[in-house]
């Protein structure tokens, strides 16, 4: 079979990138709408995907999806919010590895600290790709993702968190 | 907690509806060990061995396909059930929507020609030859035979050599012989 410089077939990507999308996926817009996310992300993903470079940041470039997917799900739900009588739906039961409390201290950040975190602790990408999906210099979001990292030290209880 | 599995299943509806999944693929079992079934929308498109190196086989259909592969069952249960009947005895010939793309020129005309031998019959590279219209070209058709992206559903395995030896097989010469077998014709 002719062999050309391929890129991989896009189930390979799922398949490694899929779980840290997730990951990233609850850290951004919290659990209730992170598998959404996760599914928009990744049909975008497809959609582009041979278009994308062979030689690009697969992860960043993932991330880079999900980042402007959510971004631009927060401005909708502002264009449509109305205020309401109706209580919210009944949550949904408790998940076994959920924590509650570290995703209601990552929903407390400001936004940005709180992409800076997701992007640089859970999806592992280098301060430049950050700054290049948030806007702005590298400096600015290596300090956004330790002001976020030093906040939720304040704030979640647990002890065991490590920096890494 | 979602599983990524549930996730994988939305994704590849989702992609499915929308018109960009352009290679679904699943892996089967069977008495010639593991098939990889790929189907694009117009059909199966390839069906691959597990000695061809199923990784290998995926990258060929990214780099002369579309890399908008998803591992995903729905659009090979056809090709599946049919196979599983197949290997249980129970069918001679399939039925599905072939996509004849990854192969071309004479090599396609000596495939198309292939499910003219019927079921538990063999026929030699030179019959096969002269059948596709050009007697000459057996080396021609013993190559078709060796770079077949639809094997066991377009029976290159019932080509055999004409002094009644059983010839190569890209699945194998084991593979070869347990086709045989299960259709009776050796």
């Amino acid at each position: 079979m002719r062999r050309v410089t391929g890129k991989r077939a896009f189930e390979a990507i799922v398949v490694e990138h899929g779980p840290t999308v997730l990951r990233v996926c609850r850290a951004v817009v919290g659990f209730a709408d992170a598998d959404d996310a996760w599914s928009e992300t990744f049909l975008s993903a497809l959609k582009a995907y041979p278009d994308l470079p062979v030689d690009a940041n697969v992860e960043a470039w993932l991330v880079t999806i999900a980042h402007r997917r959510a971004v631009d799900a927060v401005r909708a739900r502002a264009r449509r919010a109305i205020p309401t009588d109706q209580l919210p739906d009944r949550a949904r039961p408790p998940e076994p590895d959920r924590d509650d409390d570290l995703a209601a201290a990552l929903a407390r950040l400001p936004d940005k600290q709180r992409h800076a975190v997701a992007y640089h602790h859970l999806a592992g990408l280098p301060y430049a790709e950050v700054a290049a999906i948030l806007g702005g210099s590298t400096d600015a979001a290596r300090r956004a993702a330790a002001d976020g990292i030093a906040a939720l030290r304040r704030t979640y209880p647990l002890t065991e968190y490590h920096d890494d | 907690m979602t599983d990524m599995s549930a996730l994988h299943a939305q994704l590849a509806a989702a992609a499915e509806r929308d018109g960009v999944l352009d290679v679904a693929y699943r892996v089967v079992d069977g008495p010639v060990g593991a098939l990889l079934l790929a189907a694009t929308e117009l059909g199966l498109v390839r069906v691959a061995f597990a000695v061809e190196d199923h990784d290998a086989v995926l990258q060929g259909l990214a780099d002369r396909v579309s890399p908008r592969i998803l591992r995903t069952p729905r659009r090979l249960d056809a090709v599946a059930q049919q196979l599983d009947e197949y290997f249980a005895g129970a069918r001679r010939s399939f039925d599905v929507p072939l996509d004849w793309r990854l192969s071309a020129g004479f090599r396609s005309t000596v495939l198309h020609h292939l499910p003219e031998i019927a079921y538990g019959h063999t026929a030699s590279y030179a019959a096969v030859a002269q059948l596709a219209g050009n007697p000459k070209a057996v080396r021609a058709v013993g190559s078709a035979c060796a770079t077949n992206p639809l094997p066991v559903v377009v029976p290159c395995h019932r080509v055999v050599r004409s002094d009644g030896a059983m010839g190569g097989y890209l699945g194998g010469t084991d593979a070869k012989r347990t086709l045989l077998a299960l259709e009776g014709a050796a």
